[in-house]
C-alpha cells in the first residue's frame, strides 16, 4: 500500500523507539557484569572477570543453576508427554468436551501467581513437597503442560487425519502408522512445546519462591534473593549468560527456520 | 471447526469403548491438574472462610480496612495505566510487523521474542540499575541540566518496568490479526474517497479491534497479578494486591486474611475472562463478514 513519506518515518521512528524500549534497558546487566566493586551502582568501575568466576565458583549459584537445569529437563519431558497425550486425547473427543477439558487446562496460564502460589504452598506444607524435587516439578509441569498442549493442539489442527487412514489401509499397524506417520509430521510442534516447557520452568519464580527451602533453591529464586538481599554483581554476570544463550537459541533458530522453508520451497 | 463437528458424529455413533480411550489419554494431565490447580485454590477459598473460624470475617475485614481498598483499587488502575501503554506502544509496531518485507520483519519479531525469553527477574534486575536515583536516566537528565527525577520506588518506574516487560504479550496477539487484514479493503476505501485517516478509523481499526482486545485482556490480567516487578522496583507507595497476599501469609501467617484477598484477584480475574471471551468472539465475527 502507498503510505504517505511522512505517515512512513513517523511509522519507522516509533517503531525504532519501540525496539529500543524493549531491547536496550536489558544490556544494562552487560557492563554491569564486569563492574570491578561489589555494587550495582551506575556506571561501573574497572574491569573483571570476577563475578563469572563467582557464578561458577560459590556454591550458592552453581548449585542453584544446576537445580534449574535438572527440573526444567524433568519438566520438560514430564509436561510434553502429558501434553502431547491430552492434546491427542481432544483431538478424538467431542468438539464440546474438547472445548471444556481445553479450558480447564489452560487456566494455570491466567490465575495469578500469587494466589496458585499460596494454594501450592499449603497443600506442600500438608503434604511435607515443601523443598523437595518433587515438590517443584509436580508445581512446574502443571505450569507448563498449556503451551505443550497448544504448540501440539495447533499442529494436529493442520494435521491431514487421511494421511493416517491411507497408512493403515497399506497395511501398517497403529502403532507403525504413529510412529512412521503421525509422529515426524507433528513433531514441530512437540518440539516447539518442550521448549516453552523448560523455559517456563526454568523461568518460573512466583511459585518457587513460596516452595523453596535453603536446601533446594532454583536459580530464579536465588537471583530474588541476591537482589533483595545486597547489590552482587554476580546477578549480573548471570543475566549477561542468560541473555546470550536465548539470544543465539532463538537467533539460531529462526534463521533454521527460514532456511528450511526457502529450500523447501 | 466443521471437521471437529464431523469427527465428534463418528464418535457418538461408535461403540462407547472408543469414546472412553480419549479420555483416558487427557487423564494424567487432568489429575494432575486437579491435584497441582484444583485442590490448592480449593485450599485457598476454603481457608478464607474457616480461618481462624467459619464465617466471612476475613471478606469484611478486607472490604471494612481503607488501606486494603486503596491497594485494591491501585492495582486496578496501574494495570489499566500498564495496559493503555502497551496498546499504545504495540500498535504501530505491530502494524510495521504485518507490512514490512520479510528481512525487516524478521528483524522486529527478534526485538520482541529475545525480551520475550528473557527471564522476567533479569529484566527487573536492569530496571532497577536504569532507574535508580544515581542511574542512566537520571544522569541523562542531571547532563541536560535538568534535576533528576525520582523513579525507583514510585508508582511510574513500576509502570515503566511492568508495560516494558508485558509489551511482547500485546504485540503478538495484534499481529497475528492484522497479518490477516486485508490490504486491498483500506484501498478500496482510498479509492472510493476516503481520506487516509477516514480509511484508517473506519476501515483499517475495526478490523484489527479484535487483536486489541485479546491482547489488552491477557495484559490487563497478568498486569493484576504481577508480583515480582513492584515488589523489586515499588515502595510502599506503589504495593499492589499480590504483595499484601505474600505478606499475609508467608509474614502474619494470615491464611484466612491471605486467602480472601487471593480469593478477590481471582474473581476479578475470571471475571474479566467471560467478560472478554463473548466481545473477542462477537467482534472476530464482525471482522469475518
Amino acid at each position: 500500500m502507498a503510505m504517505h513519506p511522512f505517515t512512513r518515518v513517523l511509522l519507522g521512528l516509533s517503531c525504532l523507539l519501540v525496539a529500543v524500549w524493549l531491547i536496550a534497558p536489558t544490556l544494562v546487566v552487560v557492563p554491569m557484569s564486569f563492574n570491578q566493586n561489589k555494587s550495582l551502582a551506575f556506571p561501573p568501575q574497572g574491569f573483571s572477570w570476577q563475578w563469572y568466576s563467582n557464578f561458577t565458583t560459590n556454591p550458592e549459584w552453581s548449585t542453584s543453576f544446576l537445580n534449574s537445569l535438572k527440573v526444567a529437563t524433568i519438566v520438560a519431558i514430564l509436561a510434553t508427554v502429558l501434553g502431547t497425550l491430552a492434546a491427542f486425547g481432544l483431538d478424538r473427543m467431542r468438539a464440546r468436551t474438547a472445548g471444556l477439558l481445553r479450558m480447564l487446562l489452560l487456566t494455570p496460564m491466567v490465575v495469578p501467581g500469587v494466589v496458585l502460589a499460596i494454594g501450592i504452598y499449603a497443600v506442600y506444607l500438608d503434604a511435607q513437597l515443601v523443598g523437595t524435587m518433587t515438590g517443584f516439578v509436580l508445581a512446574h509441569t502443571i505450569l507448563a503442560l498449556p503451551f505443550v498442549l497448544i504448540a501440539v493442539q495447533a499442529s494436529l489442527e493442520v494435521f491431514d487425519k487421511r494421511l493416517e487412514t491411507a497408512a493403515a489401509s497399506l497395511g501398517a499397524g497403529r502403532l507403525a502408522t504413529f510412529r512412521t506417520v503421525t509422529l515426524p509430521l507433528i513433531a514441530p510442534g512437540i518440539l516447539s512445546g518442550l521448549l516453552f516447557a523448560f523455559v517456563t520452568s526454568f523461568d518460573e519464580i512466583i511459585v518457587s519462591l513460596f516452595i523453596t527451602s535453603p536446601y533446594l533453591k532454583t536459580l530464579p529464586v536465588q537471583i530474588f534473593t541476591s537482589i533483595t538481599r545486597d547489590a552482587d554483581p554476580t546477578v549480573a554476570a548471570v543475566g549477561t549468560i542468560l541473555l546470550c544463550v536465548t539470544t543465539i537459541l532463538i537467533g539460531g533458530g529462526l534463521l533454521l527456520l527460514g532456511r528450511e522453508r526457502r529450500s523447501g520451497v | 471447526m466443521s471437521a471437529g463437528a464431523a469427527r465428534a458424529e463418528e464418535d457418538t455413533g461408535s461403540a462407547s469403548r472408543r469414546s472412553l480411550r480419549p479420555l483416558a489419554l487427557a487423564l494424567p494431565a487432568l489429575v494432575l491438574l486437579v491435584a497441582v490447580i484444583g485442590i490448592p485454590l480449593a485450599t485457598i477459598v476454603l481457608r478464607s472462610f474457616n480461618d481462624p473460624e467459619w464465617g466471612f470475617q476475613n471478606y469484611v475485614w478486607f472490604f471494612g480496612t481503607p488501606v486494603n481498598l486503596v491497594v485494591l483499587q491501585r492495582t486496578f488502575t496501574m494495570a489499566a495505566w500498564v495496559t493503555v501503554v502497551c496498546v499504545i506502544c504495540a500498535y504501530p509496531y505491530a502494524y510495521a510487523m504485518s507490512v514490512a518485507g520479510p528481512k525487516i520483519r524478521l528483524l522486529l519479531t527478534l526485538c520482541v521474542l529475545i525480551p520475550f525469553w528473557v527471564s522476567g527477574v533479569v529484566r527487573t534486575l536492569a530496571w532497577m540499575i536504569l532507574l535508580q536515583d544515581s542511574g542512566i536516566i537520571n544522569m541523562v537528565l542531571r547532563a541536560g541540566g535538568f534535576e533528576g527525577i525520582r523513579l525507583i520506588r514510585t508508582q511510574t518506574g513500576v509502570i515503566i518496568g511492568m508495560a516494558q516487560i508485558l509489551l511482547p504479550f500485546m504485540i503478538l496477539p495484534l499481529y497475528s490479526v492484522m497479518k490477516g487484514i486485508d490490504l486491498r479493503l483500506v484501498q478500496a476505501a482510498r479509492s472510493l474517497g476516503a481520506a487516509p485517516p477516514r480509511a484508517f478509523f473506519s476501515v483499517y481499526l475495526p478490523l484489527s479491534l479484535p487483536g486489541v482486545y485479546a491482547g489488552a485482556i491477557i495484559v490487563f490480567i497478568l498486569a493484576l497479578g504481577f508480583y515480582i516487578t513492584p515488589a523489586l522496583l515499588g515502595g510502599p507507595r506503589s504495593t499492589m494486591l499480590s504483595t499484601l497476599v505474600q505478606n499475609q501469609v508467608l509474614s502474619l501467617l494470615q491464611w484466612g486474611r491471605g486467602g480472601a484477598m487471593g480469593v478477590v484477584l481471582l474473581v476479578a480475574t475470571f471475571l474479566l475472562l467471560a467478560l472478554a471471551g463473548p466481545l473477542m468472539r462477537q467482534r472476530y465475527k464482525l471482522a469475518a463478514r
